[in-house]
C-alpha cells in the first residue's frame, strides 16, 4: 500500500465516520458541527485529486456559507436543541435494504469498468487547470449554457427571497 | 543557487543530505522537512506574535496619550512574557453548562485560522509555503473557518453575551466576505493569476496605484473581517461585556487575543501583497532573500498601524448602520469597481504602461466620487425628512 492510499483511506474514514455522526447524534448543533468536519474531509479528497481549486470552493461555499447559515437556523429556532423522540421512523429497513442495493449496484458496475484499476496520467509541467476551467466555463464550445443557467437560477431564487422578505409599507 | 538566493531550497538539501546519510528513505526525509519547515514557520510566527502584544499596547498609549508598559525591561519589552506567565497561571474555568468539546476546540481553531494564512504567504521570491494558483481564494477559505471557531466560541459557552456576540460577528463576517473577495479578484484581474506570488511579481506599478479605490474598500472589508473598532460591535464591551470570549479564562483567551493581533497582522500583509508590491522594494529582493523577507515584514507592519491608527481612532459603529453600509455601500460599489476594472483591462489590452495606468487610476478616482456624491444626496434628503428642510438663515450662513 502506497502513502497516497494510506492517506485516502484516512481521510475516507474521518469523512464516512463524520457523516454517520452527523445522522445520529442527538444534539442538532453537534450535527451541524459534524457536517463541518464531514464536508472538510469532502475538501481533504479533492485536494488528495490535486483539484485545490474545487477544495478551497468546497470550504468556502459549503462551511463558510451553508454550514454557518444551517448552525445560525438551528440557533434561532428552539431553546433545548436536544431531541427526544426515536431516531428511527418504522420504513428504516427499507432505507438500510435500499442503500445497501445501492452500494452493492455501485460496486459490481465499477468492478467491470476499466477506468478503476488504471492510474490517471500525471498532469504536464506548468499546467495551468484554473484557468483551463475558466476558459471551459465562458467558451461557446464548452459550458457556457449550463453556466449561465446556473447564474439565471441563482437570480431568480435571490428575486425571490427580496420578493419574500420585502416589507410593503 | 547561493544561499542568499535560496535559503530554503540550501536548507532543504543539506537536512536531506544528513537524513539520508543517516540511513532514512528519501520520501520520510521530505516529510519531515516539510513539518520542520512548517514547524519553523509557526515558531517564529508565535514569537512575533509575543511582540506583537507590546507594540499594539505601545502603539495605543501613545494615541491615548500614555506612556504604555515601561516598567518591566527597557521600554517595558518583557511586559508580554509576565503577561503570558500571568495568563497561563490563572485558574481555567469552564462555565456551568457549557458544551465542554466545543468549547476547548474553539480556541484552537481560532488561532489555526490565523496560522494556515501563512501557508500562501510570499516571504521572498522564493519562499513561500505552497504557491497555490488560487492563493486569493484560500484566504477567504481560512476566513470561512475563523467564522466557525468564533460561533462555536459563542455557543458552547453557553452565555447569552457570548452568543449574541457570536451572532454580530458572524452576520459583520459573512457580509463583509462579499466585498473582500470582489476586491481580491482585481488584483487578479491585473496579474492574470489567483497565485499571491505571481500577483507580486507583476508588480512593477504597485496595484495600489492602479486602483486606490480596490486598496481602500479590502482595507475597510478586512478590518470588519477582523472584528476591531470602529466594527467591533461583537465585543461592545459597554453592552456586551466582551462578546464571544466573556467566558474564557486564562491561555484559552489568551489564544482568541493573540489569534486576534496575528490576524491583524496577516491582514496587513495581505494589504501589502495585494496592493504594495510584496516583498518587491526598488529591486532589493533580488538582492538577497533576507531583505525581501525584512521589506515584506515592513510593509506588513505599515499595513498593521494602519489599522491600529483606525481602531483607535474611530468609535464604534451601530450593527445595523455597519451591516446597511456593507450592503447597500460597500457592496455595489465593488461590483461596479470590478466591472469597470475589468472592463477597462480589456479595452487598454496592448496600450502603453502610462495611459493603462493613468486611465485605471482615473477611473477609480471618478467612480469613488460618483459613489461619495451619491451617498451624500441620499443621505441629505434622509436627513431632511428626519429634521425637515434646514432652516434658510443657517444655509446662507455657510
Amino acid at each position: 500500500m502506497t502513502g497516497g492510499q494510506i492517506i485516502f483511506l484516512l481521510v475516507t474514514l474521518f469523512t464516512l465516520g463524520s457523516g454517520f455522526m452527523v445522522v445520529t447524534t442527538r444534539n442538532l448543533v453537534h450535527a451541524a458541527l459534524w457536517l463541518v468536519s464531514t464536508l472538510f474531509g469532502v475538501a481533504v479528497t479533492y485536494a488528495l485529486l490535486n483539484a485545490t481549486f474545487l477544495a478551497v470552493v468546497q470550504v468556502v461555499v459549503y462551511i463558510g456559507a451553508i454550514a454557518i447559515l444551517f448552525i445560525f437556523a438551528v440557533m434561532l429556532t428552539r431553546k433545548d436543541m436536544r431531541d427526544q423522540g426515536p431516531q428511527m421512523n418504522p420504513n428504516w429497513w427499507l432505507g438500510a435494504l435500499l442503500s445497501v442495493m445501492v452500494f452493492v449496484g455501485l460496486f459490481l458496475l465499477l468492478q467491470g469498468w476499466s477506468g478503476l484499476s488504471t492510474t490517471a496520467a500525471d498532469l504536464p509541467v506548468g499546467f495551468d487547470s484554473i484557468s483551463e476551467l475558466g476558459n471551459a466555463l465562458v467558451s461557446p464550445d464548452a459550458y457556457v449554457l449550463p453556466f449561465e443557467v446556473a447564474s439565471v437560477l441563482l437570480v431568480a431564487a435571490l428575486v425571490g427571497a427580496v420578493y419574500v422578505a420585502f416589507n410593503r409599507k | 543557487m547561493s544561499f542568499w538566493n535560496d535559503p530554503l531550497k540550501v536548507a532543504a538539501d543539506w537536512l536531506m543530505g544528513i537524513f539520508t546519510g543517516w540511513g532514512m528513505p528519501e520520501i520520510a526525509a521530505q516529510i519531515l522537512i516539510g513539518f520542520l519547515g512548517v514547524l519553523i514557520l509557526i515558531s517564529l510566527l508565535m514569537l512575533l506574535d509575543i511582540f506583537l502584544v507590546w507594540v499594539e499596547r505601545k502603539v495605543v498609549s501613545r494615541f491615548q496619550d500614555r506612556i504604555g508598559p515601561n516598567r518591566v525591561g527597557p521600554f517595558g519589552l518583557i511586559q508580554p512574557f509576565a503577561d503570558i506567565i500571568k495568563l497561563i497561571i490563572k485558574e481555567d474555568i469552564t462555565p456551568g453548562g457549557a458544551d465542554k468539546v466545543v468549547y476547548n476546540i474553539a480556541p484552537m481553531l481560532s488561532m489555526m485560522s490565523v496560522l494556515i494564512l501563512w501557508a500562501v504567504v510570499p516571504l521572498a521570491p522564493r519562499i513561500i509555503g505552497v504557491d497555490l494558483n488560487i492563493g486569493a481564494l484560500y484566504i477567504i477559505a481560512a476566513g470561512a473557518i475563523g467564522t466557525l471557531s468564533i460561533i462555536m466560541a459563542g455557543w458552547s459557552s453557553n452565555n447569552k453575551f457570548a452568543l449574541i456576540g457570536a451572532f454580530r460577528q458572524v452576520a459583520v463576517m459573512v457580509s463583509f466576505e462579499i466585498p473582500m473577495l470582489t476586491m481580491l479578484l482585481i488584483p487578479t484581474i491585473f496579474a492574470g493569476s489567483m497565485g499571491l506570488n505571481a500577483i507580486t511579481e507583476k508588480q512593477d506599478i504597485w496595484f495600489v496605484f492602479l486602483a486606490p479605490l480596490g486598496a481602500l474598500i479590502f482595507l475597510i472589508a478586512a478590518i470588519a473581517e477582523l472584528g476591531r473598532a470602529p466594527f467591533d460591535m461583537a465585543e461592545g464591551e459597554s453592552e456586551l461585556v466582551a462578546g464571544y470570549n466573556t467566558e474564557y479564562s486564562g491561555m484559552k483567551f489568551g489564544m482568541f487575543y493573540a489569534g486576534e493581533l496575528l490576524h491583524a497582522f496577516t491582514f496587513g500583509g495581505f494589504w501589502s501583497i495585494l496592493f504594495f508590491g510584496g516583498y518587491r522594494f526598488l529591486g532589493l529582493e533580488q538582492v538577497n532573500a533576507f531583505l525581501a523577507i525584512a521589506v515584506i515584514i515592513f510593509k506588513a507592519f505599515i499595513g498593521y498601524w494602519i489599522i491600529m491608527w483606525i481602531k483607535y481612532t474611530l468609535m464604534r459603529i451601530r450593527i445595523d448602520h455597519m451591516l446597511g453600509f456593507n450592503w447597500k455601500f460597500l457592496t455595489p460599489l465593488s461590483f461596479t469597481l470590478l466591472m469597470v476594472v475589468a472592463l477597462m483591462n480589456a479595452l487598454l489590452q496592448g496600450t502603453p504602461t502610462w495611459l493603462y495606468a493613468s486611465s485605471m487610476f482615473l477611473s477609480n478616482l471618478v467612480l469613488g466620487w460618483i459613489a461619495l456624491e451619491l451617498a451624500r444626496s441620499y443621505s441629505r434628503k434622509e436627513r431632511e425628512k428626519v429634521e425637515g428642510p434646514k432652516p434658510v438663515a443657517e444655509a446662507a450662513h455657510h
